[in-house]
């Protein structure tokens, strides 16, 4: 590859990502607040979903533990932010929740990393329900509550705090993706045991990525939750937003970087449309009749499919053009 | 002094000894042979000595340490790299990508990218894949993949190299090039111990052979000793 398009790809893609973080920074100033609410909810599955494949894609472990790093941001913010009156200002809540979930996800992923294949999937999603369940037993028997309410946030306020975790995850999963740890993530997906035998420390590449990717689900759980207004261990801990960026992110698919992006923005989209239209009791089916679709015609996904197109339209160009000449 | 030694390497699967107090020396710029019937322990006791299995009783060291008991990718950096017998490449990368993984995790010298990527486009030309080199690994003959999983594991700069049946399945003409990629190994200084089922070869290219049976080490000596050794010869041939 020549230098120079190597270097002018290496910051068009930040630099894209940057733009378009301006323009949705802007986006509240000329829309309504109708539209500024449905944006957090897009910006939110997109950014579950860059998170999840960001570990996910690469290193081929298939996690299903995103509802509980996001319930555990949601069970944050309702602790240090009831309706009584905010125990801690918002971005601090938002950075323990962070913690919270980072922490949560070093020490799961340290107890599971070395399960392979459907056993981590099956323990991943049995620790959504388990933590799930230890809550309500907690609520009955402990502290005697059902539920709790949190404070009201101002919808501006919580976009624009999505935005910002948004635009740092984006980054993130961009430049890791990029960097040595990428590399090293890739190489335990294509051949576990070649890549140790090759020098790669596997359990620390695998939790640390791990665990980051958690931050951010976490967060953005904690920046939800006002939205929310009430909250259980039923609601905060809901097994679908385990399934949901994993099926945005096969949509969308998983060979490019911004294949979940796409994925998530269009899915997203489509959901907030459906929900709010007179649709809304068919929208999980209508979902399951596109995902099938997509699955059996478009197995690397939307960007798969495009990358195919691209390729047709480039040999058929090229084609013509000998034919002139 | 050798530069790896094993006393009394044992492992046991369940009741069954793959490996049974196995004494075994390589020293230093020698090309060690490994031959014994199939499912004499040959791979498990190179799974032993890269920690890609615990040994069950008995010490391994390199270089007069001991290395039992830690990780694979720890072995790596210290300087033993290995190959194995079913070939492990990452099949979906680049052939110089799977080679530059080698150098920027194998070696404890952290390397820019620019080193590494230098290193990696010299040792294909080593072993002979420059001209494959954007090609995914996936994609290349079995020769390839076999000659791509040594430039691979040179990347790590090993002082000691463990080839893992390198020349099964390749034909004459391609046995005869991995025969000769292993002098030209040991000509850069690096050790070898390699593990080999094609006779003409292990006997052509070792200073020293030993042979397993049954997990056990029944015979050790130079190819002329081997080649004429009673105990072998049953082994291999029946009584």
């Amino acid at each position: 590859m020549d230098i120079t398009t190597f270097k002018s790809r290496r910051f068009w893609v930040p630099g894209l990502l940057l733009l378009a973080s301006a323009a949705l920074a802007t986006l509240p100033l000329w829309v309504g607040s109708y539209w500024v609410v449905r944006l957090t909810a897009i910006l939110m599955y997109i950014l579950l979903t860059v998170s999840w494949a960001l570990f996910s894609g690469p290193s081929g472990y298939m996690s299903l533990a995103t509802a509980a790093f996001y319930g555990v941001g949601i069970y944050t913010s309702a602790i240090l932010l009831p309706s009584t009156g905010a125990l801690l200002p918002l971005p601090l809540v938002i950075v323990i929740a962070g913690l919270a979930s980072f922490s949560l996800g070093l020490l799961v992923g340290a107890l599971t990393l070395r399960l392979r294949g459907i056993y981590f999937a099956v323990f991943t999603f049995g620790l959504v329900l388990l933590i799930q369940r230890f809550l309500v037993w907690w609520e009955m028997t402990v502290t005697h509550t059902r539920g709790r309410i949190i404070i009201v946030v101002d919808d501006t306020i919580i976009y624009y705090v999505m935005l910002g975790i948004f635009v740092v995850a984006l980054l993130t999963a961009y430049f890791i993706r990029r960097s040595r740890s990428g590399l090293a993530l890739q190489s335990i997906g294509e051949n576990e045991e070649a890549a140790a035998h090759m020098g790669v420390n596997v359990t620390l590449v695998k939790v640390i990525t791990f665990a980051i990717t958690a931050v951010f689900m976490g967060a953005a759980g904690a920046i939800m939750a006002p939205k929310l207004i009430y909250i259980d261990p039923y609601i905060a801990f809901n097994p679908l937003i385990s399934f949901i960026p994993v099926l945005m992110a096969i949509f969308g698919g998983l060979g490019q970087f911004y294949g979940p992006i796409i994925g998530a923005a269009i899915f997203a989209y489509l959901q907030e449309e459906l929900q709010a239209s007179r649709f809304a009791d068919y929208y999980m089916l209508i979902f399951g009749g596109i995902l099938v679709v997509a699955i059996a015609f478009m197995p690397n996904g939307l960007v798969g499919l495009i990358q195919r197109l691209v390729q047709k339209w480039r040999k058929g160009g090229s084609a013509e053009q000998h034919a002139n000449t | 002094m050798p530069i790896l030694e094993g006393e009394g390497v044992t492992k046991y699967f369940g009741g069954l000894a793959a490996v049974l107090n196995v004494d075994f020396h390589v020293n230093q710029g020698e090309i060690v042979g490994l031959i014994g019937p199939n499912g004499s322990g040959k791979t498990t006791l190179f799974n032993l000595i890269s920690a890609a299995l615990a040994t069950t009783e008995g010490v391994i060291r390199y270089k007069g340490k001991k290395i039992t008991g830690l990780r694979p990718h720890q072995i790596c950096r210290l300087g033993l790299a290995r190959t194995f017998q079913s070939v492990k490449v990452f099949a979906n990368m680049p052939v110089l990508q799977n080679v530059l993984l080698g150098s920027l995790f194998g070696t404890p010298i952290n390397m820019s990218s620019a080193n590494a990527a230098k290193e990696a486009e010299e040792l294909l030309e080593f072993v002979g894949l420059s001209a494959v080199r954007a090609t995914p690994a996936g994609d290349l003959t079995l020769a390839n993949q076999k000659r791509l999983e040594v430039a691979r594991a040179l990347a790590t700069k090993p002082e000691l190299l463990l080839l893992d049946e390198l020349m099964a399945g390749l034909n004459p003409a391609e046995v005869a090039q991995a025969m000769e990629l292993v002098s030209r190994i040991r000509d850069k200084g690096i050790t070898i111990f390699m593990i080999e089922h094609v006779m003409k070869a292990i006997m052509n290219v070792c200073d020293r052979i030993m042979v397993l049976h049954h997990g056990e080490k029944i015979a050790e000596g130079t190819p002329q000793e081997i080649a004429s050794s009673r105990t072998v010869i049953e082994v291999y041939l029946g009584e």
